[in-house]
């Protein structure tokens, strides 16, 4: 398409670019933050959602899961944690098909700002609103039973981990939006690749207890590993490998997406 | 901005969606410090010559130039010389209305300070002080509109385009929103003002240009374009059905062109088109009463972009006539 090439045969003459790409991407990331406790509802049902999970595995089916050694509630909340920041993926798809649909979209276009500003703003925005999430999910956790034991390194890097998942997972959920436009479509597509990941996981159960082709496939996808990951940082465990294949699939995952739903996103012409 | 040089130039311009050619070959000029009208119905490409003008569009044949720069090749300059007014009003529903203003001023990279001065007195401007705190979704329509103008015009840019900016409004605001256009441009900015209402058009823009089927079919001031369909139009009323033979008789000298009379004879109303002006008139009155026809009604009525549009185009500008993919179809109202 040639408005993709235009603009990148002008970049070179501008210096400071991605000095402005950050600047406009955090102008942006304010302004979909300070959106959040006005339209309260949006924080509350994101909030609600996981909090039910927990309630439900915790005392409906917590009991009939055995996760050997660990008390289930300290072996659940990991996969809560994760669970909470991949969802989050949806909300990001959601706010991005709204900006294209009012309109807002064309006036950031028509403004001398950097095209990816729109899609970084709303990715660090959703960062920020899950973090509030967790942090939230964790008091929640505390209150059912959760008894954490990391160090102040756990801590951190089980943090670290979800944030890192979350922003990756957030690019994800923009291409979506960018490809498919309508609200109603993202919020569907949204989820559906998000289920198999959540639930094929080791997030409620051990993954052993799955027949063969499932527990490989659950071994070996990014979920699994950033949830045994960021479980073994809360509970003081060994992490193993899970860390650094937790950051590459985050990693890669970045690497795909951003600049993907970048291309996409200079395509996009309301209609 | 070189001074010799208009600042909008569109050559050729082309665009299709699928099967429906939105832009067939649009040619437009438009002089520094001037306002342009594109007037059109419905569907007859105004809108995307707008989104091609303003780099969200790329244009798939023919070039276009806005303050010297390329459409294409320089979108990334252009786009801070640039103010665009969409037909919805681009606004975030859920910042009030300052918080929009200081987003664009920091979006147009102005410091900090700067964006949150530039917000004050556009708000002063636009009458919208009493609001600034609050979040816009609490806005009337009018306000709306105000705002995303202003939004346009947070860094004072050379060039603006307003695409359909009355569209919806209800007749106050619209013609509040007029007054600012107006003032708008006494301030040396050109503009591009799209429009399907004729009276806006005559009202606001220096030129005229009347788009349908995406090309450009007429170009002037509305007084050219009016002269186009010829002159003033007399039109006479009588008292009563007798006298309506010796009337047409009197208005026969002076009928101009190849309309000649037009009679109807159950309205008692006659017309003609004549050249002449108010001495014109003095003659016509003295004629009729010499024959001894008594006039109800007399009047001399210069023709509206009404009749413009329906002697270029065939049919009435009427707006969603042409909304469909045929916009030839509707040739048989005229």
């Amino acid at each position: 398409m040639s408005s993709a090439t235009n603009t990148a045969s002008v970049r070179p003459r501008l210096p400071g670019k991605l000095y402005w790409a950050l600047a406009d991407g955090l102008v942006l990331a304010k302004r979909n933050l300070v959106q959040i406790p006005r339209i309260p509802e949006l924080l509350v049902f994101a909030t609600i959602q996981p909090v039910m999970f927990v309630f439900l595995f915790r005392y409906v089916f917590g009991g009939a899961i055995d996760v050997g050694t660990e008390s289930y509630v300290n072996y659940l909340m990991a996969g809560i944690f994760v669970q909470t920041v991949a969802f989050g993926a949806v909300s990001t798809g959601v706010g991005l098909a709204e900006d294209l649909q009012k309109g807002l979209v064309d006036r950031f276009r028509s403004l001398p700002m950097a095209r990816s500003a729109v899609l970084t703003g709303r990715t660090i925005a959703d960062l920020v609103r899950n973090l509030f999430v967790v942090l939230v999910m964790l008091l929640v956790g505390v209150v059912v039973g959760f008894r954490p034991e990391a160090s102040l390194a756990g801590w951190a890097g089980a943090i670290g981990l979800l944030l890192l998942l979350s922003f990756s997972f957030s690019w994800i959920g923009a291409t979506i939006a960018l490809l498919m436009r309508s609200t109603e479509a993202v919020q569907s597509a949204g989820f559906i690749w998000l289920f198999p990941l959540t639930f094929a996981s080791s997030a409620f159960v051990q993954t052993d207890n799955m027949p063969g082709w499932l527990e490989a496939f659950a071994n070996h996808q990014p979920m699994t590993q950033v949830i045994d990951a960021v479980r073994a940082f809360l509970l003081d465990q060994p992490v193993g490998t899970h860390g650094w294949q937790s950051l590459a699939w985050c990693i890669g995952i970045l690497v795909i997406f951003i600049p993907l739903s970048v291309t996409l996103y200079r395509r996009v012409a309301a209609h | 901005m070189k001074r010799d040089r208009p600042a909008i130039v569109a050559e050729g311009l082309r665009k299709s969606y699928g099967k429906t050619v939105a832009l067939d070959g649009l040619d437009l000029h438009v002089e520094e410090g001037t306002i342009l009208g594109l007037l059109g119905p419905n569907g007859a490409g105004k809108t995307t010559a707008v989104r091609i003008l303003t780099t969200l569009l790329a244009p798939e044949a023919g070039r276009a130039e806005v303050a010297g720069l390329d459409v294409v090749r320089q979108a990334d300059e252009l786009r801070s010389r640039i103010g665009l007014t969409g037909q919805y009003a681009a606004v975030d529903e859920y910042l009030t209305g300052r918080e929009n203003l200081e987003m664009v001023g920091r979006l147009y990279h102005l410091p900090k300070k700067q964006a949150r001065r530039r917000a004050d007195e556009l708000l002063e401007r636009f009458d919208l002080v009493d609001a600034a705190s609050r979040l816009v979704k609490t806005y009337s329509g009018g306000m709306r509109r105000r705002l995303d103008l202003s939004a346009s015009l947070v860094f004072s840019p050379p060039v603006l385009f307003l695409d359909e900016p009355t569209t919806g409004l209800d007749p106050r605001s619209r013609i509040a929103m007029w007054d600012i256009i107006g003032e708008l441009v006494s301030g040396g900015t050109t503009l591009l003002l799209t429009t399907q209402y004729l009276d806006e058009a005559d009202r606001l823009a220096d030129r005229i240009a009347v788009v349908d089927a995406g090309r450009v079919i007429a170009e002037g001031t509305s007084g050219e374009l009016k002269a186009r369909v010829g002159g003033e139009r007399l039109e006479i009323t009588l008292e009563q059905a007798e006298g309506i033979e010796e009337a047409a008789g009197v208005l026969e000298r002076y009928a101009h062109g190849d309309g000649g009379v037009r009679v109807e004879a159950e309205r008692r109303y006659l017309a003609a088109t004549v050249a002449g002006g108010a001495g014109l008139l003095a003659a016509v009155v003295r004629d009729l009463d010499t024959a001894g026809v008594r006039v109800d009604e007399l009047g001399l009525h210069r023709p509206t972009l009404d009749d413009v549009f329906l002697t270029l185009t065939g049919h009435a500008a009427e707006p969603g006539v042409t909304d469909d993919e045929e916009p030839r179809d509707q040739k048989e109202i005229a």
